[in-house]
């Protein structure tokens, strides 16, 4: 699974990061984490406000930080159709 | 353990939580009105005229009451506004013509929950959906120039009136500024890579589906971020308040910028615009302003200069504003400031 994790760097991205990584971790699945930083990009998947949570090409939580138990829930749903 | 998952579910027990927490606001408010006199006056025996006394009065009751009152307004207005997105501001804003699209990208500036750094992806995220050019810049010149944080605080310190004043300049100036950008034609100046830019098919408004426990979650997170954020700003702002207050002879800044001067307003304004800090560090600053009686029109004047003219937003906005279109938002935003520190300076002398 490939989870990404929109914004420009802010503080709240960086929140948003360490939960998805902590959600990972206790979900213990495969996951590649990366970064887009990039406007066009970010603007691209739909979010105007920044932080965004995409995984697999599927937006899921825009503007604003989940804790890292609804990041939790949101992954395990996508793991488990 | 999130507060989500510790307040309680029914709603009575949320109630409950929340008209105790209301009760100890209260409490601590009506303790801060009082405690600084007891503790300044019999305490340590100061005398209450004595300018060493006034200034560190002010400076311990100012910080405490305006971080009380910068507490519950973040508070509220966070969980009034977690029901408003900025997805839904487009949806209101898409195919709207300008004139009445200004008026409303102004209003919808005001209520919408957002933060400076989304300014660009929201920029982006406006004018690739087709929403005119000078409605977007009605936004985000409303957005931050009628700060919520500072009516809550404008209505404490100085009344209604006072902050009507202000939510109607400000609303002004983003509909007029807005307008007159719409009207030159500037999308040459904005980068291009921003009409390039491709929407995705699937839009997630960022607030709706929450539950009434997480939007307390985030008002008492936003309180804390905000409070985190500003606090060098209220302490220095409440500082030069505080010797202002208790040191600053009657006539030093009315001799400057006072009703007798013309250029006061400009004055206020260009000192204004390269300071850099946010209306609750600046407010304090203007309270003990007007009390050395400084008018009002410039000192709401040289507020919004503060606020809304930043050095940190214009290097944002640079990464989708060509330098001309900059230059224009700038001069427009700051001509109005002006007009608008005059015109009240004159309704209220």
């Amino acid at each position: 699974m490939i989870v990404k994790v929109l914004g420009p760097g802010c503080r709240n991205c960086k929140n948003l990061e360490r939960a998805v990584r902590a959600a990972v971790d206790e979900l213990g699945v495969d996951a590649t984490i990366e970064k887009v930083t990039d406007f066009p990009t970010i603007v691209g998947y739909g979010v105007m406000s920044t932080p965004g949570l995409v995984v697999d090409e599927k937006l899921l939580v825009s503007g604003r930080v989940p804790s890292a138990a609804e990041v939790e829930d949101l992954l395990a749903a996508v793991c488990t159709p | 353990m999130s507060l989500a998952t510790r307040m309680p579910t029914s709603t009575r027990g949320r109630w409950i939580t929340l008209s105790v927490a209301a009760a100890a606001w209260a409490g601590a408010y009506w303790v801060n009105e009082h405690l600084w006199d007891v503790v300044f006056y019999d305490l340590l025996g100061m005398a209450p005229t004595d300018r060493l006394t006034q200034s560190l009065h002010f400076f311990f009751y100012d910080t405490v009451k305006i971080a009380l009152l910068l507490s519950g307004i973040i508070f509220v207005i966070t969980i009034l506004r977690s029901y408003m997105s900025i997805e839904r501001t487009r949806a209101l804003l898409g195919g709207r013509r300008e004139g009445v699209g200004n008026v409303m990208a102004a209003g919808l500036g005001v209520v919408t929950p957002f933060c400076s750094c989304s300014a660009v992806p929201a920029f982006i995220g406006f004018v690739a959906a087709g929403v005119p050019l000078g409605v977007t810049m009605s936004f985000l010149i409303a957005s931050p120039l009628v700060n919520e944080i500072a009516i809550g605080l404008l209505l404490t310190l100085f009344g209604w009136q006072v902050t009507l004043l202000y939510v109607a300049a400000g609303l002004s100036i983003a509909v007029v500024g807005g307008w007159v950008i719409g009207r030159l034609h500037l999308e040459r100046w904005v980068e291009g890579f921003v009409f390039e830019t491709r929407l995705g098919g699937q839009v997630v408004d960022s607030t709706t589906g929450l539950t009434f426990n997480q939007r307390v979650q985030i008002g008492a997170e936003e309180v804390v971020t905000i409070l985190r954020k500003i606090w060098p700003y209220l302490l220095v702002g409440i500082g030069v308040g505080a010797v202002i207050h208790g040191w600053a002879p009657e006539d030093l800044f009315t001799e400057y910028a006072g009703p007798g001067n013309a250029f006061g307003v400009l004055v206020a304004v260009l000192v204004g615009i390269p300071l850099y800090s946010n209306a609750a560090g600046i407010l304090p600053l203007v309270e003990a302003l007007y009390d050395k009686g400084l008018p009002i029109g410039t000192l709401l004047a040289f507020m919004m200069a503060v606020v809304a003219l930043s050095l940190p937003e214009m290097i944002l906005l640079r990464r989708v504003l060509k330098p001309q279109l900059l230059a224009v938002f700038i001069a427009v935003v700051g001509t109005s400031i002006v007009a608008v520190g005059y015109l009240f300076n004159v309704l209220l002398s």
